[in-house]
């Protein structure tokens, strides 16, 4: 469903962009630079049009293998790298980006998610930018009428109404984040980080063409088009299954990469839950890190009165698992960025910890 | 947020003119925008003011700035009210340095209550968090809840209804709790993997253990050590434990007055302890199993002395109320007699100090000790063998009194 999602709204993209007359100006460097980020959107001309749907010259579109459930909105992703420049491959973790570039992430949801690439409304932009001293972000908020989104660093609430993928009509209030907020989740020690762009999650075909490389796999297309440099060629670069994707990968790993992104931005050993001591990245291969047998440490009523986070074999009484399920915001993971439960998500986790053995491992 | 501050700075010496700005917030319709906007906005130095009355607050909160103060006119009368949280995890989390709390309540969070994380200098002083519908499960974990902080100052507060611990310092070095109310919580106070503490002047009434110095497996930061306890009220420590189970202190005898679990060198000494049902004193190794291979669970190094008891061993409760069917008398002290642990497959065997000395009882007299005589940390209780005699009194050097840097 997700890739053909992905693949029409790619059609059109295309579509449009190569109706686009020429002369759009380029990107405003200078507004990325700006020590005081404009008010509006627009000010960046990282799109052609008012709307944001056609993405300006350098400004590449890129998918995840895996990404951060968000109540199931549509995301739309975008890299800026200053002219000239080039990120630097690594194997682990996020590439290291030069300053001036710009991650752009659009959530939105289509009135009937079943159609998603119909009556599209967009609710923020969040900006990424690396600044030579660190990342900093900024929401954007949409308004009604889908022609200028406005700075709101404070955070916003946005009533939304829409038919999810099984039919069923969901409202819920979407929560903008305030900047400590995008803190929450973009923290390594400290430091404002950014999440997806990893080889592993970037290395996968790409659903919008975005220049005449022929190249179709996103770390190929990128090194081909000289927006990343000193990477390996994709087929020798780590990547992650795609969750959802049985023959991407076998359960196990399918479990992992998505607990890797969508828990492992706080639970690893720099992150703001490193004092739970529950480390879900794909780095940590020992099964008492990712919560095999471990005990709560400050669950409160989260714990459910169960006694490990992982108890293999026994999803019904994991930690973990019953806090992926609830909505209470006392109880609920992730904390923040989220008030569904998301469906496709629980079921996966669920069907791992069932299929454990003692160790935590699923033998296949 | 740090360009923000070296802005800030770079502000204040380039033109001589820049002060620390008060935000005045006052409660009413818009009271919860304008708080979070302060709390994002403020610079290092300034102040965010809460006025008198009820702030209704939908989401958490959180500070992300150092050096701000957030100060209203008093924990009766500045509240700040969780009943209808929809969002966030803590009413009020702080993350920077340097910040002082003063003069506020929080109230019914749906998770804790404050939480500071990674921070250097957090300073609570007179607010009050509490979960005004008393005890039940359905209150949120912690009230006052600093963890991996350096430099920690709790101080006049007061901490009600907390289903884990009302005042708790997790993983944290260098704290001062002191002059605190804490009560109706499962754990009144608790230190937990912390380095030097220094607990004195506080009351822990009412709840199921007065004041827990723990030490559990599996964190970043483990191997608590150098805590004192002392000039405290610990009295009347009887409700009902009602701790979500699964949680460490679900395990938590209910009339408990002090609990000792791991930890090294932790001095107890010049505090009242009675009216609690179960024990005054309990001194034990962490009894779960466990696979860090760096962990110790045993409690060494443990002064109790000078002491005033009351009255306690009326009502025990949890494991140790079968050994009391069993015609044992609880005494004001009680230890396991753990010496030997198993870590990574090998038993390991320590030279464990236990020193109980110069206590007074209102019962006995003297302050009466027994030992269960379970070397074996972890042993079922049915391998008790329980003597009196109390261990030799050594000297065990009290650590030094804890000063506050930051």
């Amino acid at each position: 469903m997700r890739r053909q999602i992905l693949a029409a709204l790619a059609t059109v993209v295309l579509a449009t962009a190569s109706a686009t007359a020429q002369d759009a100006p380029p990107v405003n460097t200078a507004a990325v630079a700006a020590e005081r980020p404009p008010e509006l959107l627009s000010a960046y001309h990282f799109f052609r049009d008012a709307g944001a749907r056609q993405p300006n010259e350098q400004v590449t579109p890129y998918d995840l293998n895996t990404p951060l459930y968000s109540d199931g909105a549509l995301k739309f992703r975008y890299v800026f790298i200053p002219a000239g420049q080039q990120a630097q491959y690594r194997d682990e973790g996020v590439f290291e980006f030069p300053v001036g570039t710009v991650l752009i992430k659009t959530f939105a949801f289509a009135a009937d998610m079943r159609q998603p690439t119909e009556n599209v409304r967009f609710l923020e932009t969040r900006l990424l930018i690396r600044r030579a001293e660190g990342w900093v972000a900024y929401p954007y908020v949409w308004n009604e009428a889908q022609t200028e989104a406005r700075l709101s660093p404070i955070g916003a609430n946005i009533p939304v109404n829409f038919t999810n993928e099984q039919g069923q009509a969901i409202a819920l209030d979407w929560s903008v984040p305030n900047r400590n907020q995008c803190k929450g989740c973009h923290d390594l020690a400290g430091e404002l980080t950014p999440i997806g762009p990893s080889a592993r999650n970037l290395n996968r075909d790409h659903n919008a063409a975005f220049s005449d490389v022929v190249a179709e796999n996103q770390i190929d297309a990128w090194t081909q088009d000289n927006l990343l440099s000193g990477a390996p060629p994709a087929n020798e670069a780590p990547r992650v299954p795609r969750a959802f994707d049985p023959a991407s990968g076998s359960l196990e790993l399918r479990a992992r990469a998505y607990l890797d992104v969508n828990c492992a931005h706080c639970h690893n050993p720099q992150g703001p839950a490193h004092t739970s001591g529950l480390d879900l990245r794909w780095s940590q291969h020992q099964p008492i890190a990712w919560g095999v047998g471990k005990r709560p440490v400050a669950a409160g009523r989260g714990s459910a009165g169960f006694e490990f986070a992982i108890d293999p074999g026994h999803p019904e009484r994991s930690i973990l698992l019953y806090r992926m399920g609830s909505t209470d915001p006392g109880v609920m993971m992730p904390e923040t960025g989220r008030q569904l439960v998301d469906e496709p998500g629980t079921a996966l986790i669920e069907e791992w910890i069932a299929h454990m053995d003692a160790e935590g491992r699923v033998r296949e | 947020m740090r360009h923000v501050a070296a802005a800030a700075i770079a502000a204040l010496v380039f033109t001589g003119a820049a002060e620390a700005k008060t935000w005045r917030i006052r409660a009413g319709a818009n009271a919860e925008q304008q708080l979070q906007t302060a709390l994002i906005e403020a610079h290092p130095g300034d102040t965010v003011q809460l006025g008198r009355g009820r702030f209704e607050l939908s989401g958490g909160l959180s500070l992300d700035v150092d050096r701000v103060t957030i100060r209203g006119d008093g924990h009766e009368r500045s509240i700040l009210s969780f009943n209808n949280q929809r969002r966030g995890a803590e009413g009020l989390l702080i993350t920077s340095d340097g910040v002082t709390l003063r003069g506020f309540a929080v109230e019914n969070a749906r998770g804790d209550a404050i939480k500071a994380r990674d921070c250097n200098g957090i300073h609570i002083r007179e607010v009050r968090v509490e979960w005004t519908g008393g005890p039940s499960a359905d209150n949120g974990a912690y009230g006052l809840y600093p963890v991996n902080c350096d430099n920690v100052l709790i101080e006049r507060s007061i901490a009600r209804g907390a289903s884990d611990a009302g005042i708790y310092v997790g993983q944290s070095r260098n704290i001062i709790v002191r002059d605190n109310l804490a009560e109706l919580n499962v754990a009144g106070i608790e230190i937990e993997n912390s380095f030097n503490a220094d607990v004195f002047d506080n009351v822990a009434t009412r709840n199921t253990g007065g004041i827990l110095v723990f030490d559990l497996p599996g964190l970043p930061q483990q191997g608590g050590h150098d805590i004192r306890v002392y000039d405290n009220e610990i009295n009347g420590n009887n409700t009902p434990n009602f701790a979500p189970a699964g949680n460490i202190v679900a395990g938590v005898p209910t009339g408990t007055g002090v609990l000792i679990m791991a930890n090294r060198n932790v001095h107890v000494f010049d505090n009242e302890i009675g009216d609690n049902g179960t024990v005054n004193v309990l001194i034990s190794a962490y009894r779960q199993s466990f696979q860090d291979e760096n962990y110790n669970p045993l409690a060494r190094d443990i002064v109790i002395r000078d002491n005033r008891f009351g009255n306690a061993g009326f009502a025990p409760a949890g494991d140790l109320a079968a050994l009391s069917q069993l015609g044992v008398a609880m005494p004001d002290v009680l230890w396991d007699g753990a010496n030997i642990y198993s870590s990574g497959g090998m038993a390991r065997t320590e030279q464990v100090r236990i020193v109980v000395n110069d206590n007074r009882s209102t019962r006995t007299r003297i302050g009466s000790f027994l030992s269960l005589g379970m070397s074996s940390a972890g042993s079922p209780l049915t391998e008790a063998q329980p003597d009196p005699t109390p261990p030799p009194v050594v000297d065990i050097p009290e650590p030094e009194r804890v000063r506050i840097r930051n």
